[in-house]
C-alpha cells in the first residue's frame, strides 16, 4: 500500500536563492526530503536557518528557485499563483503563531472561509464548519468573535479552519508561540490526537525542544541545509506524553 | 464566491466605517444630486415652455425691430426704430397669409385712481391683440375699432393693476389717470399669470393704438416697438414669416449683404431659442456634476487604497486559505461599487428633495425623471468600477507571505 500512496511531501534538491543586485543569498541550498502520510514532523532551526523558507515553499506561498517539489503527488514547483492558491485550498491547512483569524468575523465564518473559496454551497459550508468547531471542542462558541475568545480557543478555531477542507497536510508555524504553557500543552495534545486518531499529517515549525520532541521525527535546519533528520534527540523532554490519551479537547 | 455573499461581505465591511464611507461618497452624492435636480428643473422648464407655446397658439408671429447698421455702428435689438406703422399696415394689406396683426407700443407710466397709484406698463395696441393672444375680459369689455377711430381715452386693465388701484372694488366704468389724462376703464382682463420670461403679464394697462400714438408716444409716434401677427393655419406660419421678411427687406431697400433690420419670428423659433438656453445650462451643470463625480471617484480610490493597506493581513489570510487573485480583486471591486452606489442612491434622493424644495419655494416646475435617476445610478456604478479597479488590483497582486507578515 505504501508504494501506491505518494508521499505528502517530496522535495528533491529544493533551492531558494534571493538575488538583490549583486548580492545572492542562498536561503535554501538543496534540500531533499520526504514526508509520508500520517507522519508528525517537527521542523527546527535558528532564525535564518532556512526553515521558514522551507515552510513557505511546501506551503505553496512561494516558488522555489530550483529543484523539484511534489505535494501529495502533484508537481508543485512551477505553478502559477492561482494554481498554487487552488492547491493550498485543497491540500493544505495553515495554523499560524498569531492565529491569523479574520477580525470582527465569527468563529463559524472564519472556519467557513476556505470552503468559500472552494466554491461550496452555504448549507454545506455551515454544516462542515459546525462539525469542525465541535471537533476542536468549540461547539458552543460558534458565533463568538476572535476577540471574545482566549488565545487557546482562537488557535482551535484556526485548527478547525485548517482542517475543514480535509487537507493532505497540516502546516503549523510556531502554533504554541503565543500561548502559555498549559494552553500550549492543550494545543499540542490536539495535534497529537488528530495525528494519531485521524492519521492527519502534521508538519510543525518550532524553536522549542520540548514542543519539537512531541513529534515522531525532527528535521533540523542550519544555513539552508538539513543537518538532522530523525527521531527527537533523547535529551529533549516532550511537553506532553504522546501516548497518554488527551483529557483536554 | 457568489454575488450575494460578496454583497453581504461588502456591506458588513462598509458598515464598520460608516463615517468614512459617507465622507468618501460625498463627491458622488453631490454630483448625482446636482444631475437629478438639474434634470428635474430642466424638464420642468421645457414642459412650461411647451405649455406656454400651446397656450399662445402655434400660429403666432412676432415682429421686432432688430439691430440696424448705420455706417458700421450697430444698435442693440429692440431699441431700434426700423419698424413703422406703415410697415405694419403694408403687412396687413399685402401679406395674405396674415389673418390678424396687432402693433404694440409700450412705456412705463404712473397710473392713478383716486388716492391709489401704481407704476405699470401702458401698452397701445389694436383690438386684434385680444384675438391673437386669446385674451378675454373677465369683467366689462375690451376696446374696439370704434375706440381706435375716435382715439378714445379708454383702457382695459390687467388683474394686477385692478387689484392695486381698486382693491376689491369693481373698476369697470371708473376713471384712471395716465400721465394726468383721464381714461375710462372698459374692462378687466382675465388673469394670464407669468410670461415665459418670468414677468407678470397681468400688470398691464391696454389703450387703443391710435390713442397711444397721439397722447403718449411723443415724437416717435410712427414707430412700432413690437408686433404680434397670426395666421389662420399653424402650417402657414413659416411661409408667412418668409413673406413678411422679404417684404420688409424690400420696403427698407436692404441690399443682399445687409442683415434684416426687423426680426420676424414664429413662436417655434422662440421656443427653440429658449431650449438652446436651457440646453447650455444643462451642459454647464452637467460638467459641474461631471467634475464632482470625478472628485468623488478619486475619493473612492483613496479610501479603497487605505482600506487595502489596512486589510493587508486579511488579504494574506484569504490568500493562504485559497483565495485566487481574482477573488481578492472582485471582493474589493464590489466594495468600491457598493460604496459608489450608496453615494448614488443618497444623491438621487437628495437631488429629488432639492428639486421638490425648489419648486415649493420658487414655484418653478420640476419634473423628476426616473430615467435620469437610473442613469445616475449606472454612472455611479461605473465610477466605482473605474476608480476601484486600481486599488483592487493592488490588493490582488499582494504577495501572500508579505501580506501575512504585515503588521
Amino acid at each position: 500500500m505504501d508504494a501506491v500512496v505518494p508521499p505528502v511531501i517530496e522535495a528533491r534538491d529544493l533551492t531558494k536563492i534571493y538575488a538583490s543586485g549583486d548580492a545572492r543569498v542562498v536561503a535554501l541550498g538543496g534540500v531533499t526530503l520526504q514526508v509520508q502520510r500520517g507522519e508528525f514532523v517537527a521542523v527546527v532551526g535558528a532564525s535564518g536557518s532556512g526553515k521558514s523558507t522551507f515552510m513557505n515553499l511546501i506551503g505553496l506561498l512561494d516558488r522555489p528557485t530550483g529543484g523539484q517539489l511534489f505535494l501529495d503527488g502533484v508537481d508543485a514547483a512551477r505553478l502559477q499563483p492561482d494554481q498554487r492558491a487552488t492547491l493550498r485550498n485543497r491540500k493544505l491547512g495553515f495554523v499560524f503563531q498569531g492565529f491569523n483569524l479574520l477580525r470582527r468575523t465569527s468563529a463559524l465564518e472564519n472556519v467557513e472561509l476556505p470552503m468559500l473559496y472552494a466554491g461550496l454551497g452555504a448549507g454545506e459550508r455551515h454544516r462542515r464548519a459546525v462539525a469542525a468547531l465541535q471537533a476542536v471542542g468549540l461547539g458552543n462558541r460558534l458565533d463568538h468573535l476572535p476577540n471574545q475568545l482566549s488565545g487557546g480557543q482562537q488557535q482551535r478555531v484556526a485548527i478547525a479552519r485548517a482542517l475543514v477542507n480535509r487537507p493532505a497536510l497540516l502546516l503549523a508555524d510556531e502554533p504554541t508561540g503565543n500561548l502559555d504553557s498549559a494552553t500550549s500543552r492543550e494545543i499540542l495534545r490536539l495535534f497529537v490526537d488528530l495525528n494519531q486518531d485521524q492519521g492527519i499529517t502534521v508538519v510543525m515549525v518550532t524553536h522549542e525542544t520540548d514542543v519539537a520532541a512531541v513529534a515522531q521525527r525532527v528535521v533540523q535546519f542550519r544555513d539552508g541545509h538539513v543537518v538532522h533528520d530523525g527521531p527527537p534527540p533523547a535529551d529533549w523532554q516532550p511537553a506532553i506524553d504522546r501516548d497518554a490519551r488527551g483529557e483536554a479537547a | 464566491m457568489n454575488p450575494l455573499t460578496l454583497l453581504r461581505l461588502s456591506l458588513r465591511v462598509l458598515a464598520r466605517n460608516k463615517a468614512r464611507g459617507l465622507l468618501t461618497v460625498l463627491g458622488i452624492v453631490i454630483g448625482v444630486a446636482a444631475v437629478i435636480a438639474m434634470v428635474a428643473l430642466g424638464t420642468g422648464a421645457q414642459q412650461n415652455i411647451a405649455q406656454q407655446i400651446a397656450s399662445l397658439g402655434s400660429n403666432l408671429i412676432v415682429l421686432m425691430p432688430s439691430s440696424n447698421n448705420i455706417g458700421g455702428v450697430r444698435g442693440g435689438g429692440g431699441s431700434m426704430t426700423t419698424l413703422t406703422v406703415d410697415d405694419v399696415d403694408a403687412v396687413k394689406r399685402d401679406v395674405s397669409l396674415v389673418a390678424d396683426i396687432a402693433p404694440t407700443n409700450r412705456t412705463n407710466a404712473q397710473v392713478v385712481a383716486g388716492d391709489a397709484n401704481w407704476s405699470t406698463s401702458v401698452t397701445g395696441t389694436t383690438p386684434s391683440y385680444y384675438r391673437i393672444r386669446d385674451w378675454q375680459p373677465a369683467a366689462g369689455s375690451v376696446h374696439t375699432e370704434l375706440d381706435e377711430a375716435a382715439r378714445n381715452k379708454a383702457c382695459v386693465i390687467g388683474q394686477t393693476v385692478a387689484k392695486q388701484l381698486f382693491g376689491t372694488d369693481d373698476p369697470v366704468g371708473q376713471t384712471i389717470r395716465i400721465r394726468r389724462m383721464p381714461f375710462r376703464v372698459l374692462g378687466v382682463l382675465a388673469a394670464k399669470g407669468q410670461s415665459p420670461m418670468g414677468g407678470d403679464q397681468d400688470d398691464v394697462v391696454l389703450i387703443p393704438f391710435q390713442t397711444y400714438r397721439q397722447r403718449i408716444a411723443g415724437p416717435q409716434k410712427d414707430n412700432v416697438q413690437f408686433t404680434y401677427a397670426s395666421t389662420a393655419q399653424a402650417d402657414d406660419t413659416p411661409f408667412a414669416v418668409e413673406e413678411i421678411r422679404a417684404m420688409l427687406r424690400q420696403r427698407h431697400k436692404l441690399r443682399e449683404d445687409q442683415e434684416d433690420d426687423v426680426a420676424v419670428r414664429n413662436l417655434q423659433d422662440m421656443a427653440n431659442a429658449s431650449r438652446e438656453v436651457a440646453d447650455s445650462m444643462t451642459l454647464l451643470l452637467g460638467s459641474i456634476a461631471g467634475v464632482s463625480l470625478l472628485v468623488g471617484g478619486i475619493g473612492i480610490m483613496n479610501t479603497m487604497l487605505v482600506s487595502v493597506t489596512e486589510r493587508t493581513r486579511e488579504i494574506g489570510i484569504r490568500m493562504a486559505v485559497g483565495a485566487k487573485s481574482r477573488d481578492i480583486l472582485v471582493q474589493f471591486l464590489v466594495e468600491a461599487v457598493v460604496l459608489a452606489l450608496i453615494g448614488g442612491a443618497i444623491g438621487v434622493f437628495l437631488g429629488w428633495a432639492a428639486a421638490e424644495l425648489l419648486s415649493d419655494t420658487t414655484g418653478w416646475t420640476t419634473v423628476f425623471d426616473p430615467k435620469a435617476a437610473a442613469l445616475a445610478f449606472l454612472v455611479s456604478a461605473g465610477v466605482g468600477v473605474f476608480f476601484g479597479f486600481w486599488p483592487a488590483r493592488r490588493a490582488a497582486q499582494l504577495d501572500p507571505i508579505e501580506a501575512l507578515r504585515y503588521e
